[in-house]
């Protein structure tokens, strides 16, 4: 039986950056016990010598022609920011104070 | 008039009967006057919808050559882009944004001059199979307000059961277009993946997400379908092939000689009995019709609920992390001095619902290193095992066929702390997706025990689309003559009608 501490469900929300609240950890790692043992029934049939499919079409890599069309303005592209300066993204701090 | 079916609105317009204005003005109201009870949208735009209408009518009296829906209203669900309509997804994180660019679904609307009336409401980034995960709020089955309509496009197939649209699109990574079809008394396909372009349809799971038409009858599905369909240089994974023929199929409906495929896996324990009774009695029709029935199994379709919660999760667990409070939508804690990681932490803890999040931790999980062979790696494994099954049993017959759904319309509120229970809503619907197939599901009566619609669930082979509808069409016409009135006629009335 598969399951996930409430450390193992804080740890995978800080890697998806993703807040949680002290219930929310507790609830979500109580349910993935359940959920866990739901979708582990993969492993009965998952033989070693079965090829995994990623993806339903038997794609390579996919060009276009390289030539320039029309875009987004400047405007346009910014229309929806939280907050701009200067015709760019204004984002929070993102390295360190030092 | 806004009870007729789109080809008949069509037709009315091509004979000059009505203007596209006055079948636009006529849906407008209807939404203003049920909308209320049902919820089915989450935006409204009157204004841009008759502006539309009204230059349809301006091509139409220059006696400008149209498309075959040219004039028609749609309700398009909220998580296809269209240019300065608010697009929410379902989600408090993309609240008020209104996208710069058009989806190119919606693009292909506008070139076939279908008017758009508005955004439907959808389980949050189409996560659900009940539209009781949207942010603002459930959509209710018009056959029974206290019930769900499916999902995630419980609005789009709400809108169409309350005749609020003769046509509306919904989007379908593992039952979302044929579930809420199945429960409200509707018709909704899924194409061959990579039949419809997903450029500017905002992604849960790129490798199963499809767009596709809902309707109230096979041929309008048809119809629409033949107008949003065909290779998109924008979508790397459209397929550049000619659209299978569609409508041709629809029209014609006819399955003499045709080999159907009864799924053995896709019944029996677990389905309502209603659901079995309604689904025989189709059965027996097409027979009727000239089909010939065929037995076939494909015993790894019962692994692909557990290998689907495995893989859309994944996906979606990238995905959604689009979502970072710096380019668009909803930012929270920006204050002076506060990290962009901390914004982000706070922004999306914020902004997605319980049941996204819930995706997004379990994807988290499954990717992870030291997991990632046992659980997304195994469940891409059942992946070929269930297109094997799927190659195999085409091998004997030319479609399959099941139940849409185990059981009809559940209430509101009745599954949403059982996600278990929840997911098993999509036990026949999903198979098609992980093989990236087609699927239809259209109505195949009321079960007798609780007089709620039951769905036909119908899949073809990649790229054979058009088996469905003529299966489908001919099933249908069936059923039409034994009823004596399409299904919806039986559905209650509601407040405003």
């Amino acid at each position: 039986m598969s399951s996930l501490s409430r450390d193992d469900v804080a740890n995978l929300a800080r890697l998806a950056r993703i807040e949680m609240s002290e219930e929310e950890l507790i609830s979500l790692s109580n349910e993935f016990t359940v959920i866990l043992d739901a979708v582990a029934r993969v492993q009965e049939v998952a033989a070693a010598d079965v090829e995994p499919t990623s993806h339903p079409l038997p794609l390579r890599n996919v060009f276009r022609p390289d030539v320039v069309v029309p875009s987004l303005t400047t405007k346009e592209a910014l229309s929806g920011a939280p907050a701009q300066e200067e015709s760019r993204f204004r984002v929070p701090q993102i390295l360190g104070e030092e | 008039m806004i009870r007729s079916n789109a080809s008949e609105m069509a037709a009315k317009l091509v004979a000059g009967e009505t203007t596209s204005v006055a079948l636009t003005a006529a849906h407008l109201d209807r939404i203003r006057a049920v909308d209320v009870d049902v919820h089915a949208f989450l935006h409204v735009d009157s204004e841009g919808a008759l502006a539309q209408a009204a230059a349809v009518d301006a091509k139409r009296a220059k006696g400008e050559k149209l498309s075959p829906l040219a004039g028609v209203p749609l309700a398009l669900k909220d998580v296809l882009t269209q240019k300065g309509i608010p697009t929410t997804c379902g989600s408090k994180i993309l609240a008020g944004w209104r996208p710069p660019y058009d989806s190119s679904v919606v693009a292909n609307l506008k070139r076939n001059d279908i008017v758009i009336l508005g955004k439907t409401n959808m389980d949050e980034f189409a996560m659900g199979s009940s539209t009781e995960n949207s942010a603002f709020g459930p959509t209710h089955n018009p056959w029974d307000l206290t019930r769900i309509p499916g999902g995630s496009g419980g609005g789009s197939s709400a809108a169409l059961a309350a005749f609020q649209a003769p046509l509306a699109i919904g989007t379908d990574t593992g039952g979302s277009i044929r579930q809420p079809a199945a429960v409200t008394g509707t018709v909704g396909v899924k194409p061959t993946y990579g039949g419809v372009s997903r450029f500017g349809l905002v992604a849960f799971s790129s490798s199963l997400d499809q767009a596709g038409p809902c309707a109230r009858t096979v041929l309008d599905a048809a119809l629409l379908h033949e107008a949003i369909a065909g290779y998109d240089p924008k979508d790397s994974t459209s397929i550049n092939a000619p659209v299978p023929a569609v409508v041709a199929a629809a029209k014609s409906g006819n399955v003499k000689g045709m080999k159907i495929g009864v799924v053995k896996e896709l019944n029996g324990d677990g389905y309502q009995s209603g659901v079995r009774t309604r689904f025989e009695e189709s059965l027996e029709l097409l027979a009727g019709a000239g089909a010939e029935i065929v037995q076939v199994s494909a015993p790894n379709f019962e692994y692909a609920l557990a290998a689907y919660y495995l893989i859309a999760p994944s996906e979606c667990s990238s995905n959604l992390a689009r979502f970072d409070a710096m380019r668009y939508g909803l930012r929270v804690g920006d204050i002076d001095g506060a990290s962009a990681e901390s914004v982000m932490n706070l922004t999306r803890e914020a902004g997605f619902g319980r049941e996204v999040k819930r995706r997004i931790i379990l994807g988290t999980y499954a990717l992870s290193s030291g997991y990632y062979d046992a659980y997304y790696g195994s469940a891409q494994k059942v992946r070929t095992l269930i297109t094997q099954d799927f190659n195999k049993a085409f091998a004997r017959c030319d479609v399959m066929v099941s139940p849409t759904c185990p059981t009809t319309a559940f209430k509101i509120g009745e599954k949403s702390n059982d996600p278990i229970a929840m997911y098993l809503n999509d036990i026949a619907t999903i198979p098609v997706n992980m093989a990236g197939i087609g699927g239809m599901s259209l109505p195949a009566g009321l079960a007798p025990e609780d007089g709620l619609p039951v769905g036909f669930q119908i899949m073809a082979p990649a790229m054979q689309d058009q088996r469905m509808y003529l299966v489908g069409a001919a099933l249908e016409a069936a059923l039409l003559s034994k009823w004596g009135a399409p299904l919806l006629s039986q559905a209650p009335a509601l407040a405003g009608s």
